[in-house]
C-alpha cells in the first residue's frame, strides 16, 4: 500500500444544529482503491460524504485529500482538487438538459475535454445518448442514477465517491454499473469511495470496507473478509438484497 | 470579510491584514463614493445644473472608512473571535437580577406618568410645551404604531408594509366624522379602531394564502393604494389639500380646550389660560392607548390566539397540521394590529387637527417596521426604547444648535435620520436577524442563541 | 387606431425600461429566492450616475456626438451600480443566507431606504433636468416616434440579445442556472456559488444602470426618490412574467409599460400609480407564478 492514503479522515465529528451525525469517525482511501462504506439507514454514511466536501462542516477532526488539508476549504475548492460525488439523491439539474448537466460537470476544465469525455460516458451509460436534450426532471430515477454518475466523472476525477449508486436501479444495470466502476478503477486508476445498501455487491467489489453504526465506524477490513465476518453476514447480508 | 485570520498567527500578520483590508476597503469606498460624494450636482442661477466639487468631503468619508476597517481588523474581530470562543466554552449562567432591573418596567411607567410635570417644573408652563408635545407625544404615536404593528409582525411573523394605512383609515375616520357630524373624540376613537379593523380584515383577507414575502409586497401595495386613493378622491377627502379644523377632545365633556368654549378648562379650574393644558392632556392620552397596547399585546399572547401567532411565526405548514386554523389566525393579527394603527390615527388627527395624504406615505410604514426590527421583533421595551432613539433622537438632533454650525445652517435631522434608519436597519439584521431582546427567549439564556436559531434555518432557506 | 398605435409605441418605451429592471429582480429572485427591495434604487442610483457623467462630459467637451456621450454614460453608470450592487450583496445579504426568511427582505428595505436618502442628502432633494439630449421626432401620417424611443428599444433589444446569450450559452450562465437550481449540487461540481450570486447582482445592477441612463434621456429628469415606484413596476413587470424567468421578465415589462399607457390615455392619468399598485396586488394574490414561470414557487 501506498505511505500515505488519497484520502483521510480523521476523528471527524459533524452536528446538525445540537444533534451529532458523525462521532469522530476515521476512514483511509488509498490511490487506486475501491472502498466501501455499508451500514443502516441513518447511520450518519451520507453525513460523511457530504463533510468530505465541507457541506456540513465538521466540528472535530481533519480531512486530508491528497496531501492537503481540506477539512475547512470552501466547498467549490474541494472540488477542484478533483474529488467527484454522485450524492444521495442524486440532484441532477432538473431543469437543464441531460447534455448541460454533463457540462456542468466539466466545469472545472471550462469543456476543455468534453467532447472526448461525454463518448466514454454515454459508452458506458448508452441511454443518456438517446436522452441527450430531455430535462434531467424528467429523467426516470435509473436514468437519473446514471446522469448523476456520469456528471461525476466528467470532471476527471482523482477520487470518485458515489453515494448509493445502486439505488432504484434494475439488478441488470447494477452490474452494469458495478462493472463500469471496476473497469474504470482497473483501466483507469480511478480511486472509489462508495455508500452501498446493497452490501454483498459492493463488497464484493471492494477492495476494503468499513461498517457504520450511529455515526462510528465499528468494522474494516477487506472486502472479503468482511462479507465472511459473521456480524456482518447477520446485520447487512441476510435477508437483504443480493 | 470572510478572510478569516488564523487565530495563532502572530500581531505582525494581523496588522499586515488590517492594512490590506483597509486599503481594500478604501479603494471601495473611494469607487462608491466618488460620484454620489465627491461631485455634486446643483442648480445655478440660470436654473442649469452645474457639478460642484467636493474632494474635502470625499478623502475625509474614504479616510474613516479605511480607519474603521483597520481598528475593526485589529480590534474588534479578534476581540469578537475571543468572546465567541469563550462563549462557546463557558456555559452562561443566569445572573441574578437586581432589584432595580427587575422592577424596571414599573418604573419607567411610573417616570412616564410624572414626566408632563417634571417637565413643567423644570421648564415652566410654556417651556415644557417642546418637552411634552413635540417630544413626548412625539415618541408615544410612535411607540404605540409600532406596538400595533408588532402584534403583526413580531408575534405573527406578518411583515406588513402597509400599516400606515390603517393609522390613514383612524386619522380620515375622526377627521371626516368629526367634521362632518361633529361628533365626538369619544365615539369617534372606538369607531376609528373598528374601521380600521374592519379593513384589516378585508385587506388581509385576499392575501392570506401568500407567502411572507409576497404578503409583505402585497401590504405595500395596498398602503400605497389607500393613500393614492386619498388623493385622488378628493369631493371626500378634499385630496392633498387634506382635511382641516378637526375638532379637539374633550375630557369626556366635563371640560374641554377651546378657549371660546364656557367649559374652558381655565374657566372651569379658575386657572391661568395656557395651550400646555391640552398638550398634557393629550400626553396622558396617548400614553393610555399605548399602555393600552401593551396591555393587550401582553394578555394576547398568554391567550391561545397568542400562541398560534407564534406557531405561525416559526412554521407555518406545522402550524396548519397541528389544526390550527391559519386563516383565522392571521386575520386576527391583522385586524387587532390594524385597530391600533386606527386608534393611533384618530388620536394623530385630534391632535394635529389637519390630515393630508403626506403623512401616510410608504416612509411612514417603513419607519414604523424600522422601530419594530431595530427593537428585536416581539419585545414591548426594545421596541419602546427604539422608538425613544430613532424618534426621540431626531427631536434632539434638531435641538443641538452647534450641528448647524458643523453641518452648514440648513442642517435638518431629518434627512440624516432616513439615512441613519437605514443602515441601522441593515446592520441589526445582519448582526442579530432575531433582534436584540427576542420574547421567546428569556433573557438568561441569551447568550444560547444556537439553539433556538437552529430551529428557524430549516424554514429559512428561499 | 393612430392614437392607440401612439399608446403602444410609448407602452413599448416604457415597458423596455421597466423590463431591464425587472431582470434584476427576477435573476436575484430565481438565484437566492429574495427580493431585493434596494434594486429600484439601485437603478435610481444608475441614473444619477449617468446625470454626473452627463453634466462632466458637457464640462470637459465643447461638444460630444450623442450616442457616444450616451455610451460612456452607460459604461460609466454600469460600473457604478455594479459596485454599488455587489458591496450591498456582500455586506447586507450574504450574511443572511440560511436566516428566517423575512430576514434578507427586511434588509432590502433598510438598503432602499439607506441608498435613497443617501442620494438626498449628497446630492441634494430637488429635481435635477438636463436639457434633452436627443429631440428629433419621426411622423407617419399622425404617429409620432421619437428618436428618444427608437434608442431606448434598440439599446434594449441589443442588451437583451446579449444577455440571452450570456444566459444560455456561456459557462457563467450555466452556472448560474446551476446555482439556482441547486446550490449545493453547483458547489459539490467545483462552482463558486458566492462570486457566481456576486455576478447576478452585478449583471441585474448593470442592467439598471442602462435603465437609469435611458430614463434620464427620456424624461429629462431624475430625483433621488425615483427608485420607489419604477422599481415596484418593475417587480410587478417580473412576478407577472413569472419570477425567476429571464424572458418572463421582459415580457411582464412590456405589459406593464403598456397598461400604463393606455390606462393614462384612456382612463384617467391620476389613477396611473393607483392602477400599477393594483395590477401588482392582483397578480400577487392570484396569479403568483405568472405568465411564464413554474408553478411551485414556494421553494421548500
Ligand atoms: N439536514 C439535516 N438536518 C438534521 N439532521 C439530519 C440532516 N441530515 C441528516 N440528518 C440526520 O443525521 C443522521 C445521519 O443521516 P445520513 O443521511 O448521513 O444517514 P445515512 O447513513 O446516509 O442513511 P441512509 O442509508 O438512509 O441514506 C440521521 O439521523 C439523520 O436524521
Ligand atoms: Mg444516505
Amino acid at each position: 500500500m501506498a505511505a500515505k492514503p488519497l484520502l483521510q479522515v480523521e476523528v471527524v465529528e459533524t452536528y446538525y444544529g445540537n444533534i451529532r451525525a458523525l462521532g469522530g469517525v476515521d476512514v483511509a482511501v488509498n490511490e487506486g482503491e475501491i472502498v466501501a462504506l455499508i451500514g443502516a439507514n441513518g447511520a450518519g454514511k451520507s453525513t460523511l460524504m457530504m463533510t468530505i466536501f465541507g457541506n456540513p462542516r465538521a466540528r472535530a477532526g481533519t480531512i486530508t485529500f491528497a496531501g492537503t488539508d481540506i477539512t475547512h476549504m470552501p466547498t467549490h475548492e474541494i472540488a477542484r482538487l478533483r474529488i467527484a460525488q454522485s450524492p444521495e439523491g442524486r440532484r441532477i439539474f432538473p431543469r437543464m438538459t441531460v447534455l448541460e448537466n454533463l457540462q456542468m460537470g466539466a466545469s472545472l476544465d471550462n469543456l476543455q475535454y468534453f467532447d472526448e469525455d461525454v463518448e466514454k460516458v454515454f459508452t458506458l451509460f448508452p441511454r443518456l445518448k438517446e436522452r441527450m436534450s430531455q430535462r434531467g426532471g424528467t429523467l426516470s430515477g435509473g436514468e437519473q442514477q446514471m446522469l448523476s454518475i456520469g456528471r461525476a466523472l466528467m470532471a476527471r476525477p482523482k477520487l470518485l465517491l458515489l453515494d448509493e449508486p445502486s439505488l432504484g436501479l434494475a439488478p441488470l444495470i447494477v452490474r452494469q454499473i458495478f462493472d463500469a466502476i471496476r473497469q474504470l478503477n482497473k483501466t483507469e486508476g480511478l480511486t472509489v469511495f462508495l455508500v452501498e445498501q446493497n452490501a454483498f455487491g459492493a463488497l464484493k467489489l471492494a477492495d476494503r470496507g468499513y461498517v457504520m453504526v450511529n455515526g462510528r465506524v465499528t468494522m474494516s477490513g477487506s472486502g472479503r473478509d468482511l462479507l465472511a465476518d459473521p456480524e456482518v453476514r447477520a446485520a447487512y447480508l441476510e435477508g437483504g438484497r443480493h | 470579510m470572510e478572510r478569516t485570520i488564523s487565530r495563532n498567527s502572530g500581531e505582525s500578520s494581523l496588522f499586515a491584514a488590517a492594512i490590506r483590508e483597509s486599503l481594500f476597503a478604501g479603494l471601495i469606498s473611494l469607487g462608491l463614493f466618488i460620484m454620489l460624494v465627491g461631485l455634486k450636482t446643483d442648480q445655478n442661477i440660470r436654473n442649469e445644473l452645474v457639478i460642484e466639487q467636493r474632494w474635502g468631503l470625499l478623502a475625509s468619508l474614504v479616510a474613516l472608512t479605511m480607519v474603521g476597517r483597520f481598528l475593526y481588523v485589529l480590534f474588534v474581530r479578534p476581540a469578537l473571535e475571543r468572546r465567541k470562543l469563550q462563549k462557546a466554552r463557558v456555559a452562561p449562567k443566569a445572573a441574578e437580577k437586581s432589584y432595580l432591573a427587575r422592577n424596571w418596567t414599573k418604573f419607567a411607567v411610573l417616570f412616564l406618568f410624572i414626566y408632563p410635570v417634571l417637565m413643567v417644573l423644570m421648564f415652566g408652563l410654556q417651556g415644557s410645551l417642546k418637552w411634552v408635545d413635540n417630544f413626548g407625544i412625539q415618541v408615544l404615536i410612535y411607540v404605540m404604531l409600532a406596538w400595533g404593528l408588532n402584534i403583526v409582525v413580531g408575534l405573527a411573523g406578518l411583515l406588513d408594509l402597509g400599516y400606515v394605512a390603517f393609522y390613514a383609515v383612524g386619522a380620515y375616520s375622526y377627521a371626516l366624522l368629526g367634521t362632518q357630524f361633529g361628533w365626538s373624540f369619544w365615539i369617534l376613537l372606538p369607531a376609528a379602531g373598528l374601521m380600521a379593523a374592519f379593513w384589516g380584515v378585508i385587506l388581509g383577507f385576499p392575501v392570506l394564502r401568500l407567502r411572507g414575502d409576497y404578503l409583505a409586497i402585497v401590504t405595500l401595495a395596498f398602503g400605497e393604494i389607500i393613500r393614492l386613493v386619498i388623493i385622488n378622491w378628493r369631493e371626500v377627502t378634499n385630496g392633498a389639500a387634506g382635511v382641516s379644523g378637526i375638532p379637539k377632545v374633550t375630557f369626556f365633556g366635563l371640560f374641554d380646550f377651546n378657549i371660546s368654549s364656557p367649559y374652558y378648562i381655565a374657566k372651569v379650574f379658575d386657572i391661568a389660560q395656557s395651550g400646555v393644558y391640552y398638550k398634557i392632556f393629550l400626553y396622558y392620552l396617548i400614553l393610555l392607548l399605548a399602555l393600552l397596547t401593551a396591555f393587550v399585546t401582553i394578555r394576547l399572547r398568554r391567550l391561545p390566539v397568542g400562541r398560534a401567532w407564534e406557531a405561525l411565526r416559526e412554521d407555518e405548514i406545522a402550524c396548519r397540521s397541528l389544526g390550527i386554523n391559519t386563516t383565522n389566525t392571521k386575520l386576527t393579527a391583522f385586524a387587532i394590529g390594524a385597530m391600533f394603527g386606527g386608534f393611533a390615527g384618530a388620536f394623530f388627527a385630534a391632535r394635529q387637527g389637519f390630515v393630508s395624504p403626506e403623512s401616510f406615505v410608504f416612509l411612514e410604514s417603513a419607519i414604523i417596521v424600522a422601530i419594530v426590527v431595530l427593537g428585536g421583533m416581539g419585545s414591548l421595551t426594545g421596541i419602546a426604547i427604539a422608538a425613544l432613539v430613532t424618534i426621540g433622537g431626531t427631536e434632539i438632533l434638531r435641538e443641538m444648535q452647534f450641528l448647524k454650525v458643523i453641518f452648514g445652517p440648513d442642517f435638518t435631522p431629518e434627512l440624516y435620520r432616513m439615512l441613519l434608519f437605514g443602515i441601522a436597519m441593515v446592520i441589526v439584521m445582519v448582526w442579530k436577524p432575531r433582534g436584540f431582546v427576542s420574547s421567546r427567549e428569556p433573557t438568561a439564556f441569551l447568550h444560547e442563541r444556537k439553539a433556538v436559531s437552529s430551529a428557524f434555518t430549516k424554514e429559512g432557506h428561499g | 387606431m393612430e392614437y392607440f398605435i401612439q399608446q403602444l409605441i410609448n407602452g413599448l418605451t416604457l415597458g423596455s425600461i421597466y423590463g431591464l429592471i425587472a431582470i434584476g429582480y427576477t435573476m436575484v429572485y430565481g438565484i437566492i429566492g429574495m427580493i431585493n427591495f434596494a434594486h429600484g434604487d439601485v437603478f435610481m442610483v444608475g441614473a444619477f450616475g449617468a446625470l454626473i457623467t452627463f453634466l462632466l462630459l458637457l464640462g470637459l467637451f465643447y461638444s460630444v456626438p450623442v450616442a457616444v456621450a450616451l455610451l460612456i454614460m452607460m459604461v460609466v453608470a454600469a460600473l457604478l451600480t455594479s459596485l454599488y450592487n455587489w458591496a450591498i450583496e456582500k455586506v447586507a445579504y450574504r450574511p443572511l443566507r440560511g436566516s428566517f426568511r423575512l430576514a434578507p427582505l427586511i434588509t432590502a428595505i433598510g438598503m432602499s431606504i439607506a441608498l435613497s436618502n443617501f442620494v438626498q442628502v449628497t446630492q441634494g432633494p430637488r429635481n435635477k433636468p438636463i436639457p434633452p439630449m436627443v429631440s428629433k421626432v419621426y411622423t407617419i401620417d399622425t404617429i409620432s416616434i421619437s428618436l428618444k424611443q427608437i434608442i431606448i428599444v434598440v439599446v434594449t433589444a441589443i442588451l437583451l440579445a446579449i444577455f440571452w446569450y450570456v444566459v444560455n450559452r456561456t459557462s457563467l450562465g450555466r452556472a448560474q442556472r446551476a446555482c439556482e437550481q441547486d446550490m449545493k449540487m453547483a458547489a459539490l461540481l467545483g462552482i463558486d456559488v458566492d462570486r457566481t450570486i456576486s455576478i447576478t447582482f452585478i449583471m441585474g445592477a448593470a442592467l439598471a444602470a442602462v435603465a437609469g441612463t435611458l430614463f434620464l434621456m427620456y424624461y429629462g429628469v431624475v430625483v433621488f426618490s425615483d427608485g420607489f415606484v419604477p422599481g415596484v413596476k418593475a417587480f410587478t413587470a417580473a412576478v407577472l412574467g413569472g419570477i425567476g424567468s429571464i424572458p418572463g421578465a421582459v415580457i411582464g415589462g412590456l405589459l406593464i409599460g403598456f397598461i400604463e399607457s393606455m390606462w393614462s390615455a384612456y382612463f384617467s392619468i391620476d389613477y396611473k400609480d393607483v392602477a400599477a399598485f393594483s395590477i401588482l396586488a392582483i397578480v400577487l394574490i392570484f396569479l403568483p407564478s405568472g405568465i411564464l414561470g413554474r408553478p411551485e414557487v414556494e421553494k421548500v
